[in-house]
């Protein structure tokens, strides 16, 4: 019995990390390909920048990764992003104190993920339309509290943490590494990590085995709020400056991050590994366009085409299986 | 007990959930100002409206299936821009208003066909179809508006059929249709069975999947006639008009009291819905209310719809 699960689970683990060879070689192929089509490409420079993009990229996707592991979906990422930017830009303005505002953005992000867990762990209203009502009144409320303002200056301590450099790799980098980390030693290694699997497999049969699953699901989008409050951190200090549209067009992209990794939308398979090559293949994708000098106009169309190849691939390879 | 509950719920439960909601902004926006509660003003938010309502009841059909689509905005967007485009290159308006309903049909069926032939969840499909339909307004258009449209079309909506209103008529005449459509023939009663249970239409032996794309594709052909109306209405196209006007038409549904997720649905709900949203949005207006506030607070509406059917649906 337990030999039989011992080798079905080396099977599937064997069958994860093939999966995560084929997206390292379509990573690397666009990669070659870019290398030969633009000279610009394989510069010190424009590394560090696709580095860069990728940290933030994953970071706004790695929580979201584990709202899609429980079958659900976070609507309200980029949203979540714009407010708590926004209120952690004007706390720093106002105070002068960074790590007040880096408290009040991961905080506000927190708070936000929380409400949508409150939402769909309590009351059951499906994920995807209660975190796309918050998604819309948080995108209302941002764009009112900054009335077409724009907040910009802040102190360079804390501008390092989204443009500063350590070592030659740029700190996002290191935030990123160390959040990849944590997430798969949580999703792997803890018991609150495979109940969390478990949940996205079936809820039911969690529930039934005893996983408190409001608890967990609250926890899943409270941490995917936190860690859009991070990213907003990040891209705050890198640009230095918040508007009321700085979360715009994001939400789009750290799904597709997700959906590309290999996270299967219908909950319990994933991970937050394959989140990050994810994000790696998109940020090539766009990289690759800015230096091919393409329109940025075909951007959402790229994504959005990406995003329903990697889907149809998922159940495709779904359905072969079972 | 609850046999009798049960069966009085669509009556009962949501006939005044709705009603309310309606009653207590009209009084509200009434009390605030003198400007709300004008004959013309009335007629304005209605004229407002129609677009909305050729949104949302087709919208309607889509959530009673367990979907949902969020491309149909953009996909009224990029029909508008076809419509223009077409109009000027052609001259011809009758064949601006087939482009515009073409590109509607076109995405509808598409989305049907990720939704129903590849099982790909509606909202992540049409999330992929709204980047899609975005992404080609831009790089169709420069980002430029598009103008210089014969009054021809521009007459669609100021105007008027035995004194009513065009874009009123159109309204009424797309409500009658879908009504029809809804709850006279096989196709309405397979939407229902849609959403409760799948399963058995199947086994009944109706093509289950057929009936999903035609939802859908009725869904891009309304935005195709909305964007009509849309052009007509601001004699232009431009490629971000209807951004976010799904989110007003799932507000609508919300609020209208259909079900995300259990197959109920009822038309005259979400035509109330969408006199609702009109509501906020003109009674808000007039309180020179900017529209970024007008959007969180339709949100807070939905969430609050959301949470009301939840409560009431515990058993």
């Amino acid at each position: 019995m337990t030999l039989a699960a011992d080798s079905r689970r080396g099977a599937v683990l064997s069958q994860d990390l093939l999966q995560a060879v084929y997206r390292l070689l379509a990573a690397a192929l666009i990669c070659a390909g870019l290398a030969l089509a633009s000279d610009a490409f394989l510069t010190l420079g424009n590394i560090l920048n696709v580095l860069r993009q990728t940290a933030l990229l994953f970071l706004m996707a790695s929580g979201l990764t584990l709202v899609i592991l429980t079958a659900g979906l976070d609507l309200s990422v980029g949203a979540n992003i714009g407010l708590s930017a926004c209120l952690a830009a004007s706390v720093i303005q106002a105070t002068g104190w960074a790590s007040l505002g880096v408290a009040c953005g991961i905080g506000c992000g927190a708070l936000i993920g929380l409400a949508n867990g409150a939402l769909v762990a309590w009351l059951r209203i499906p994920s995807f339309i209660a975190t796309y009502g918050m998604m819309w009144m948080l995108t209302g409320m941002t764009y009112y509290y900054m009335a077409g303002e724009t907040i910009h200056g802040f102190p360079l301590g804390f501008r390092q943490f989204g443009s500063g450099y350590l070592l030659g790799i740029p700190i996002p980098v290191y935030v990123m590494v160390f959040f990849l980390a944590l997430g798969t030693l949580f999703a792997q290694r803890t018991v609150w990590g495979q109940q969390i699997y478990a949940l996205g497999a079936n809820a039911e049969a969690a529930r039934l085995s005893g996983v408190p699953t409001g608890r967990r699901l609250l926890l899943v989008y409270a941490f995917s709020g936190a860690m859009a409050g991070l990213a907003s951190l990040i891209i705050l200090a890198r640009i230095n400056s918040a508007e009321g549209d700085i979360g715009e067009n994001l939400t789009l992209p750290a799904i597709a991050a997700a959906l590309i990794g290999g996270t299967s939308l219908f909950g319990g398979s994933g991970t937050v590994s394959g989140t990050l090559i994810g994000a790696l293949i998109l940020t090539l994708v766009v990289n690759g366009m800015n230096l091919l000098q393409i329109n940025a106009s075909w951007q959402p169309l790229a994504t959005g085409l990406i995003i329903l190849v990697a889907v149809g691939i998922d159940m495709q390879t779904r359905r072969t299986n079972t | 007990m609850s046999a009798i509950r049960t069966a009085a719920m669509p009556a009962l439960a949501r006939v005044p959930g709705v009603a309310i909601v309606l009653v207590v902004l009209l009084v509200l926006f009434g009390l605030t100002g003198p400007r709300f509660l004008t004959a013309a003003n009335i007629a304005n938010i209605l004229i407002q409206s129609t677009v909305l309502i050729l949104l949302a009841l087709p919208m309607t059909l889509i959530v009673m299936t367990e979907g949902l689509d969020l491309s149909i905005g953009a996909v009224l967007t990029l029909g508008s821009i076809a419509l223009a485009m077409t109009v000027i290159a052609t001259g011809s308006p009758a064949l601006g208003v087939i482009a515009g309903l073409a590109v509607g049909l076109g995405f509808g069926i598409a989305n049907g066909a990720l939704v129903a032939l590849l099982r790909i969840p509606p909202f992540i499909a049409t999330l992929g179809t709204l980047g899609i339909a975005q992404g080609l307004c831009l790089v169709v258009t420069d980002g430029q508006s598009v103008v210089g449209i014969p009054a021809a079309i521009e007459r669609v909506y100021s105007g008027t059929l035995l004194a009513v209103p065009l874009p009123i008529v159109i309204a009424a005449v797309a409500y009658a249709a879908v009504h029809l459509l809804l709850y006279r023939t096989r196709f309405g009663t397979a939407v229902f069975a849609l959403g409760g249970n799948r399963e058995a239409l199947r086994l009944a032996g109706v093509p289950d999947r057929l009936m999903l794309i035609a939802v859908y594709a009725l869904g891009g052909l309304m935005a195709g006639f909305g964007a009509l109306l849309m052009t007509a209405r601001m004699n232009a196209a431009h490629p971000t008009a209807g951004i976010g006007l799904e989110f007003d038409a799932i507000a609508a549904v919300a609020v209208g009291g259909t079900s995300f997720e259990r197959g109920n649905g009822w038309l005259l709900g979400t035509l109330l819905g969408v006199i609702a949203v009109g509501v906020l949005r003109n009674g808000l207006n007039l309180l020179a209310v900017p529209s970024s506030a007008q959007v969180a607070c339709i949100g807070a509406l939905v969430i609050l719809a959301l949470f009301i059917d939840a409560v009431r649906s515990r058993p």
